[in-house]
């Protein structure tokens, strides 16, 4: 009886403890010592481990700025390989602190699933693969062509909408992962596979012949990729964001890895607010002033590592295209740090 | 017990069993009690927390994807809740299939086993042995992935079927009939043969059993169930046409197309739930006594009225609950259709409707509550019909 | 009566048996009785032996023959005008058989599996001779000794020693003998005790068992995994986060406990009445009863089953895949994709290989089945 009476002694006080631990995703992250990122972990580019098994990609280079700027040490991330499926379950029960796992911004998500979206690193849209042996010259002439998509994601309802609003008819088939699609794909179960524009890139290295395949141009939908964080700590929510933010302002007043102990003692006032050397704007989020400073000292400001994982630097080859600055006649714009 | 109580030494209540089985199930009660609190509590409170929405509300949403497959009428404008009755019928549709063709193939070879022919039942037992030690998940992979992507992957190049039907990498195209104006005849026709088939042997039996004539059910049962149906179509000037299947720009059109994903799902259950029913197929042979054979045989009943008549109506009380239990292992196994992309109540539900609305919790225990439901059903059936058949001794 | 017992024609001595017609003798008489009985028959003989013509050669030249031993890649695989048909691209195995074995293990940690596989062999060798001498010490090596040190040493040692190696870089071959491991592990006293429960006077305690056991025993395990990886965490506080191959672990262990419970209440329902009653009459208290009277009883004649199920648990790991988990089958999907070994053959080649490991594992567990089987027989004939 009495060992009885301390389990259910012992259940209350976790639940207490668990009661009292809501929010503070930063002090959680603090005491553990490392960030618990979700990644994707199969797609070249933006998340996978590499033949070492080190993590590289663009998403996953986001949660090694994030590690800096709060530890000051790029290297304390544990990466979450996470399917589709899961990646929002994981999210939501504290699995990870935060999903960067080219996930799209929608409306739904950041309301019925308890996300909240900090922004977008990447925007992209949703395209078209086909053999170049078909002689297809635009996604119109799909007309009951059998498609490959990935089952639970945007792309396979946008998939549905675009075939539908243009009375066409359509053969879909949908796979767990984007791994069994493509290779259904690559094996001409279907004419067509679907996903993200940077996906169709990445994933087209794992096709036999990628040169027999073509993407086609149509705009299928917009596809925003970006972190999301749980609601409820709004905190943790500024400090992805300006992650973000940080990196992009460095990239726009020319602040580099490689020159950033030089640009510690310009005297442009954006740059001071910046590296910490006015103001405090990072004990503000939580974080040291010095916060930015870390991030583009030990991972890069945003164009370095967009050239370094997807563009021209990366075996993908991406143009800018909209994740350019808005200086440069893209999307990306950070508000200032002031 | 109540006339020794009065002589029952008098001892501690905490040694008194009663008392003890009492103090246990209250314990283990309330310690179940508290860790179903502590995870519902828990459970809302992560919910709310993280502010997901809950409930049965997306049943009646749109659910905006397509499936290849449709046993009913959807499109992406349809309700989630009607992807979920897609699902479940593509479900009970591989595993009725499955349970039909598993039985058949499971029967022969389990009667193949036992057959005085040494290399059948050689064969029969690798078969077996085989196809049980490796994992069902790996042979769908293989018959999907392997096996079906050698067939013709180029639209020309497909196997035309005869009676105008096709066979490639995207599946089997079959003739679709359609049924025009009088085929309506037909179907009450073939309604009235049933129903009189059904009264005619109960009549035979009965007079089976009261005077020993035998009659020739079988011919005459076929005669009255295909029979009037086929008068009536013929009255009406068969009003059946077919949609042939035809190549089209990208695929075969038109008619009825089996995806290869259904087919490999098939292939694989069948022949994986086939080895189990023939061991069980074995053993209930093994369980008729060798006796019964013997006498059958001195009768002078030939090697297959033997098995007929005699064993296997024995064997079948033996068998029949080993083998409900692999038709539910089936219809469970049809859910690795997952693995293959075949669109079952698993991967529409817990796949595809999970990723979209993000209610794990509502829409895995659907899940579970269809498969359970199906497993007690079918446990129910199967009591009712153990007692029907239970040796009852005179 | 004094018959002609000295006549001639009277044999004095057994007339030696003619041999049997050659017809039902020797070696014609074996193929007459058992292959060519009946015209039927004939036929049957015929049709089987075309079938066997028809898949021994091509299975053994696919596998064998044709195969391709060595190679750096596909180049090797691919039929060229001088090697028209290729087999089974082994090659592509050889490339691969340590991502295969070790999934993502860092390479120079690797000795820490080996020696995890070399203490598993141990102990299953020890488990499953029946003869070995101290065989308690062995239960307790098994269950209690093994799990702690394995996970030690394959997860590293908290506060210096082994460097940590997350779940998440295990895959391959280990990942598939621990899910099966820990299976059988957890699942078997858990499995007891269910079954004890099953059977207990108590009603709340039946009641619960049954339940767990017959909603485990109705869903598929799939869905099973799905609870585990996507339900679980919600059920748990959040500060508690179980790592991604411990939920599998969880799923399976729960759901192999069902099947497990079953096997045992079969057991425990041989043991006659007449021992537990014998028992209580001794004064023996329930636990004792049965851990000293009907267990040993039950278990023993249970052996057979319980391995019987470990294969079907064995099989069953392959399942974790599906959640996303990198089991032996999962590395090779993954690596049958990869463009530098994409050949028509390869896909095949490596389903080969998984079926290989496959059937000779469960094929060597149902042996030992039947052996423990025919053993536990002869010792209930003398």
């Amino acid at each position: 009886m009495a060992r009885v009476m301390t389990r259910i002694a012992l259940a209350a006080v976790l639940s207490a403890i668990a009661s009292a631990a809501t929010a503070q995703t930063l002090n959680t992250i603090k005491t553990r010592g490392v960030l618990n990122c979700g990644a994707n972990g199969t797609l070249a580019g933006f998340g996978a481990p590499d033949a070492q098994g080190r993590w590289t990609g663009l998403d996953v280079d986001f949660c090694r700025a994030i590690a800096a700027a709060i530890f000051n040490d790029a290297n304390k991330v544990k990466f979450v390989p996470l399917s589709s499926k899961d990646r929002f379950t994981a999210l939501q029960t504290g699995e990870v602190d935060v999903l960067v796992r080219n996930t799209t911004w929608t409306s739904s998500r950041d309301t019925t699933l308890g996300l909240n979206f900090t922004g977008v690193n990447f925007y992209d849209h949703q395209a078209f693969m086909v053999r170049k042996a078909l002689q297809v010259k635009s996604a119109l002439e799909l007309n009951d062509a059998a498609i490959c998509v990935q089952q639970g994601t945007t792309t396979e309802l946008n998939l549905a909408d675009y075939f539908r609003a243009r009375k066409m008819k359509l053969k879909t088939v949908t796979f767990a992962s984007a791994d069994e699609a493509i290779k259904a794909y690559d094996s001409k179960r279907c004419d067509g596979y679907t996903t993200d524009a940077s996906g169709i890139r990445s994933e087209m290295r794992k096709l036999v012949n990628p040169d027999e395949h073509v993407i086609l141009d149509d705009v299928v939908s917009k596809e925003p990729l970006g972190p999301a964080v749980r609601q409820g700590d709004d905190q943790w929510f500024d400090i992805v964001k300006w992650v973000h933010f940080a990196m992009l302002t460095a990239e726009e007043f020319g602040v580099t890895k490689a020159n950033v102990d030089e640009q510690l003692k310009s005297d442009i006032p954006d740059l001071k607010r910046l590296l910490g050397s006015e103001g405090k704007h990072g004990e503000a989020l939580g974080l040291t002033n010095d916060w930015a400073y870390r991030i583009i000292k030990q991972v890069g400001n945003y164009g370095e590592v967009f050239e370094r994982n997807v563009g021209q630097g990366s075996p993908l080859k991406l143009p800018r295209g909209y994740n350019a600055l808005w200086s440069k006649g893209g999307l990306q714009y950070a508000p200032p740090i002031r | 017990m109540d006339a020794a109580d009065s002589t029952k030494p008098k001892v501690s209540p905490l040694y008194d069993p009663k008392v003890r089985g009492i103090a246990y199930q209250v314990a283990l009660c309330a310690l179940i009690g508290v860790l179903v609190y502590g995870a519902i509590s828990n459970a809302i409170e992560n919910l709310t927390r993280a502010k997901i929405a809950s409930g049965f509300g997306f049943w009646t949403t749109t659910a905006g994807f397509d499936i290849n497959q449709t046993l009913i009428e959807y499109s992406n404008i349809s309700t989630y809740g009607r992807a979920f009755w897609v699902g479940l019928l593509n479900t009970l549709l591989v595993a009725a299939l499955g349970i039909v063709f598993a039985t058949i193939l499971g029967f022969a070879i389990g009667i193949a086993r036992l057959s005085r022919n040494w290399l059948l039942a050689r064969m029969a037992g690798v078969y077996v042995e085989v196809i049980r030690n490796i994992p069902l998940l790996l042979q769908l992979l293989f018959w999907y992935n392997a096996v079906l992507k050698a067939l013709p992957e180029q639209l020309q190049e497909s196997f035309i079927i005869p009676g105008g039907g096709f066979l490639n990498r995207r599946g089997l195209f079959l003739p679709q009939p359609v049924f025009g104006n009088g085929s309506g005849i037909a179907f009450v026709a073939l309604i009235l043969g049933i129903v009189a088939a059904i009264i005619f042997r109960i009549r035979i039996k009965r007079r089976h059993e009261q005077t020993g004539v035998r009659a020739p059910v079988f011919a005459i049962v076929l005669a009255l169930v295909v029979v009037p149906p086929l008068v009536a179509l013929a009255l009406a000037g068969f009003p059946i046409d077919f949609i042939y299947p035809y190549p089209g720009r990208f695929n075969i059109q038109g008619g009825i197309e089996i995806l290869p994903e259904f087919m490999a799902l098939l292939f694989g259950l069948v022949i994986y739930t086939a080895a189990f029913i023939a061991e069980v197929v074995r053993a209930g042979l093994f369980a008729v006594s060798r006796g019964q054979t013997e006498a059958a045989y001195s009768l002078g009943l030939p090697t297959g009225p033997t098995l007929r008549l005699v064993v296997i109506p024995q064997a079948m009380r033996v068998i029949i609950p080993p083998l409900t239990s692999q038709y539910l292992n089936l219809t469970k196994n049809s859910s690795l259709a997952v693995a293959i992309g075949y669109p079952d109540l698993v991967q529409i539900f817990t796949g595809t409707v999970l990723n979209q609305t993000g209610q794990a919790v509502e829409v895995v225990t659907l899940t579970m509550a269809v498969y359970l439901t199906i497993s007690l059903v079918t446990s129910l059936l199967m009591n009712l019909y153990d007692r029907r058949v239970a040796l009852v001794e005179r | 009566m004094t018959v002609a017992t000295q006549a001639a024609y009277v044999a004095s001595s057994p007339i030696p048996a003619i041999p049997p017609p050659s017809a039902h003798a020797g070696v014609i008489g074996w193929l007459r009785a058992n292959l060519f009985s009946s015209p039927f028959n004939v036929a049957l003989t015929i049709v089987c032996a075309l079938l066997i013509l028809w898949i021994v050669p091509s299975l053994l030249r696919f596998l064998l023959i044709d195969a391709v031993w060595t190679g750096a890649d596909r180049q090797a695989c691919l039929a060229t005008p001088e090697h028209p048909e290729v087999g089974a691209c082994w090659a592509f195995v050889r490339d691969r058989i340590n991502f295969f074995v070790y999934g993502f293990y860092p390479i120079d940690q690797r000795w820490r599996v080996d020696v995890f596989f070399a203490a598993l062999a141990f102990g299953v060798g020890w488990l499953t001779w029946l003869d070995a001498p101290r065989r308690d010490i062995c239960l307790i090596y098994f269950f209690a000794v093994l799990p702690i040190v394995s996970f030690l040493l394959l997860h590293g040692t908290p506060g210096g020693g082994l460097p940590l190696v997350e779940t998440a870089k295990w895959g391959g071959v280990l990942v598939t003998v621990v899910v099966a491991a820990v299976g059988i592990v957890v699942s078997l006293p858990l499995g007891v005790l269910l079954a004890l429960g099953r059977r207990s006077e108590m009603p709340a305690v039946r009641l619960f068992s049954v339940i767990f056991i017959e909603f485990v025993r109705g869903v598929p395990l799939i869905t099973v995994l799905f609870m585990a990886s996507v339900m679980l965490p919600l059920f748990l506080p959040d500060t508690w986060s179980p790592d991604k191959l411990l939920r599998a672990l969880v799923g399976v262990a729960l759901f192999s406990a069902a099947y497990m419970a079953e096997v045992v209440r079969a057991g425990l329902q041989a043991i006659p009445r007449g021992q537990h009653e014998a028992a209580m009459a001794v004064g023996l208290s329930y636990w004792k009863a049965m851990y000293l009277i009907i267990l040993p009883q039950a278990l023993k004649i249970t052996i057979p089953n319980i391995v019987n199920s470990a294969v079907g648990l064995f099989k069953d790991t392959t399942l974790v895949f599906i959640v996303g988990i990198f089991d032996l089958l999962k590395t090779v999907e993954a690596a049958r994709g990869d463009p530098q070994w994409a050949t028509p053959v390869t896909s095949t080649t490596g389903y080969a290989f998984v079926a290989i490991f496959y059937f000779l594992s469960c094929y060597a567990m149902s042996r030992y089945a039947r052996y423990v089987e025919a053993r536990l027989a002869q010792g209930d004939r003398r």
